[in-house]
């Protein structure tokens, strides 16, 4: 079979394109955690600013450090955080969901009240709030992140629990004597991952944004470490000068969202 | 279709949170630059800048008829009164319509301005000053006694009201004996008495101008011709102003409060000078425009909390010195500009400066090793740098010296915070382990920089205790109150030389100044304090 055909029967060409830029950036993310071609903190007066070359891939920064390595680095950052947002937000937006979807009453009156209040605030808002509270550094922008996040995860499942509640097949198993917990995590939730797997890759990207934009404000990832924000911040200074130095870590940023889009696009279309 | 719809969302969403967050940073900028401005008294040495060795051509050029220049300035002015103004960034510019009785020159000295002559008692309670003859406000009114008078009572709090000036409630009272003589009376000597009174706070202004916010009077070298908020000022020269006359006839100030657009300003044309540019803003500068270097009168250090371990530690702070290569900093900060120093003075107070201390600990990293050792920390430690995260200038500086610090195995994690957290956090509340900032005088006067570090001063915020350094600074309070300069001069200096022998922080420098003005114009004049004198502005063409 031809890989055109391939392409044009198993997956539309926007999805394959997603799984490639994808995979390439996961697999850059999984290398900077072994190898980076340069100490990323390790200062060169001698190639401050200096334009990309074969030695140094993305050109160096105003401290003559590697920005390629600076990148990765910073990819690696911006991922995990991310990634821990999504966790957080996904656990608990589905705890709250599955259960005010599912028992409704006074507790999914309350509770759902609270959560329209928080999504009435833009959730990087609501993680300045936190920081400001708590401080900054990076484990407190995934805490604060995560819990911005919970809304819009909740809405989600909780939706979906009130659809199938109702559905024939939780009234048997109900009637068979099935424990709530297990019709719970068990029946229904299985059948909400289309729409939460989905819900989860947007959510990421919106984390990446968010992290990037946290760092850029100086709250997120705190010098001399990198993220993909933080530099792009410290980048504009040098804008005419060194644009090599904002290009490459923007370009990142963008690349790391375009492929999940294009991949949770190819997920929904296929649930 | 609503596949498409969903990436062209994302998409935009990205270029609008780009968009949103370039204007965040202006704001930050915009704030750092505000800040530094209440935090920060500015110029250089008058001995070495390019502003004084214009100044003789400069008075032989004739006062230009028709002349204009346009200066950006950071914000707008929060107050055209003088007694009322409070940012350093508002009082440098007043300093060019209103003058007190005496006013710094741009060495530092304190020269007759409204007054013409001043006398002082023996026992420095009595201050006598004579009226300068002719002298008037710009309104074309003759400047009184009763004027000056009003002025001061108003500052000390005699007219009625809180004293605006707190130094002045040491005041004891204002007497005009004749139309040409004003007495003041101190209730206590106070060497500093007047460095306040040449500050533009303490401002000779018309007793019967009521409304001097909407219409400021002063007798300074430009008077005050229009404003309009957050956009500009607009000033004209003086004409009968009683000193050497200003170069340039009209001055407009345009408030520029995005940092960010400093560069487009002046290249696209729409001012003419900008103080206090960085490096980099000044490395994106075109030919037409010259960039003067100057220091920011300033100590920036690494200022360790002496009561912490490991830093109670004679050891480990002299260790951290010695691994620090001050040069270095400069080099990847600033391309090598600003001054290095050793101690808690700069280069501006002259006499009171010691250039050697400098060289109290070159760069030793296997001496800084040992040390270490010594102190019980030969695997090195890790410590807490909190950086106020406004100012890059001071974040740059910290990764550089971090990274020095890594050769002796010590790891200094840096947290920026923000300046009202670390007003709060650091300087009030003392909780820290070292920070990186700099630290100004308000006055030229050689207690503004070292008499917070008495063991028991309020302000000793990095908690430093040291008796022989208490003794020394009370031997030249002592010395000064005998009115024995020389002597006080020599405690002051030993006070400095033990500031820097037991380590008390790591000094890095005094910071570089970059004054961008458009080629053409010349004369822009350096002062050891947060002062912009335009009326040594010329034409040069």
């Amino acid at each position: 079979m031809s890989l055109g055909k391939w392409i044009g029967k198993k997956y539309p060409v926007n999805v394959i394109i997603g799984m490639v830029i994808t995979g390439v950036m996961l697999l850059l993310i999984v290398m900077s955690f072994f190898y980076t071609p340069y100490d990323i903190t390790k200062m060169d007066s001698a190639s401050k600013l200096a334009a990309p070359s074969l030695c140094h891939l993305m050109g160096c920064d105003n401290f003559g450090r590697d920005i390629f390595s600076r990148v990765l680095k910073g990819m690696q950052n911006t991922f995990v955080i991310a990634l821990l947002t999504v966790i957080i937000g996904t656990t608990g937006g589905v705890l709250i969901g599955a259960f005010t979807g599912f028992f409704g009453g006074w507790l999914d009156e309350v509770l759902m009240r609270i959560i329209d209040v928080v999504f009435a605030f833009p959730s990087i808002l609501l993680a300045l709030v936190f920081v400001s509270i708590f401080g900054t550094g990076r484990y407190n922008v995934v805490a604060a992140l995560g819990v911005a996040f919970i809304p819009s995860f909740a809405r989600i499942v909780r939706g979906e629990f009130i659809k199938y509640r109702e559905m024939d097949y939780v009234k048997s198993a109900r009637l068979a004597g099935v424990g709530r917990p297990r019709i719970i995590f068990v029946h229904i939730l299985p059948n909400t991952f289309p729409v939460l797997t989905s819900s989860v890759m947007i959510g990421f990207n919106n984390a990446v944004l968010a992290e990037a934009g946290m760092s850029y404000l100086g709250i997120g990832v705190q010098p001399p470490d990198a993220s993909l924000g933080s530099m792009l911040s410290e980048s504009q200074t040098y804008l005419f000068s060194a644009p090599w130095y904002a290009v490459f870590p923007g370009l990142m940023i963008i690349l790391l969202v375009l492929g999940f889009s294009l991949l949770a696009d190819g997920i929904k279309a296929n649930a | 279709m609503a596949r498409r719809g969903k990436n062209v969302l994302f998409v935009s969403m990205l270029l609008t949170l780009t968009i949103a967050l370039g204007g965040c940073a202006g704001d930050k900028e915009a704030k750092g630059s505000d800040q530094i401005a209440q935090s920060q008294t500015t110029a250089a040495a008058g001995t070495e800048n390019s502003g004084t060795e214009k100044e003789s051509a400069a008075q032989e050029t004739e006062a230009v008829a028709d002349s204009h220049i346009t200066i950006g300035i950071p914000q707008d002015l929060d107050s055209l009164v003088p007694s009322l103004s409070q940012g350093a960034g508002t009082q440098e510019i007043l300093f060019n319509i209103y003058e007190g009785l005496i006013k710094p020159d741009s060495d530092g000295n304190l020269v007759p301005a409204v007054a013409s002559d001043y006398t002082m008692s023996e026992d420095g309670l009595t201050y006598t000053f004579t009226l300068r003859d002719g002298i008037q406000f710009h309104n074309g009114n003759p400047v009184t006694v009763a004027d000056v008078k009003y002025s001061i009572d108003t500052c000390a709090g005699l007219n009625g009201g809180e004293p605006v000036i707190s130094a002045f409630s040491n005041i004891e009272s204002v007497e005009t004996p004749d139309d040409k003589t004003v007495i003041i009376t101190l209730k206590e000597s106070s060497s500093s008495f007047l460095a306040i009174l040449a500050t533009v706070e303490a401002a000779v202004v018309p007793a019967d101008v009521a409304d001097l916010q909407n219409n400021p009077v002063g007798t300074g070298p430009y008077k005050f011709v229009s404003r309009s908020l957050q956009e500009n000022v607009i000033l004209e020269r003086f004409d009968a102003y009683w000193g050497e006359p200003a170069h340039i006839k009209d001055i407009t100030l345009k408030v520029i409060a995005d940092a960010d657009s400093i560069v487009m300003n002046l290249e696209g044309g729409a001012v003419d000078l900008v103080a206090r540019v960085s490096t980099a803003q000044a490395a994106e500068l075109s030919d037409s425009f010259e960039v003067i270097e100057g220091t920011m009168n300033l100590v920036q250090a690494v200022y360790l909390n002496n009561q912490v371990a490991p830093f109670d530690n004679e050891k480990v702070r002299q260790a951290l010195c010695y691994a620090v290569n001050k040069q270095e900093i400069l080099d990847f900060v600033s391309d090598g500009k600003g001054t290095p120093v050793g101690s808690s003075m700069f280069p501006a107070f002259g006499k009171y400066y010691i250039e050697e201390l400098n060289d109290t600990y070159s760069t030793d990293i296997e001496k800084a090793k040992a040390l270490l050792a010594e102190a019980g920390y030969a695997d090195g430690f890790s410590f807490t740098m909190k950086v106020p995260s406004n100012y890059q200038q001071h974040i740059d500086t910290a990764q550089v010296v971090a990274e020095q610090l890594k050769q002796i195995g010590v790891t200094a994690n840096i947290e920026l915070i923000e300046w009202e957290t670390w007003l709060s956090d650091v300087y009030q509340g003392r909780d820290f382990e070292a920070t990186l900032v700099g630290v100004d005088a308000s006055t030229l006067t050689a207690g503004a920089m070292l008499s917070r570090f008495r063991s028991d001063a309020h302000n000793n915020f990095i908690n430093y205790d040291n008796a022989d350094f208490d003794a020394a600074y009370a031997n030249a309070l002592a010395a000064e109150a005998a009115s024995d300069d020389e002597k006080a001069t020599q405690y002051y200096k030993e006070c400095e030389t033990i500031l820097a022998d037991t380590a008390a922080n790591v000094y890095i420098q005094d910071m570089c100044e970059l004054v961008a003005v458009r080629k053409g114009f010349g004369g822009y004049t350096f002062y050891p304090l947060y002062i912009q004198d335009f009326s040594k502005l010329y034409l040069t063409d």
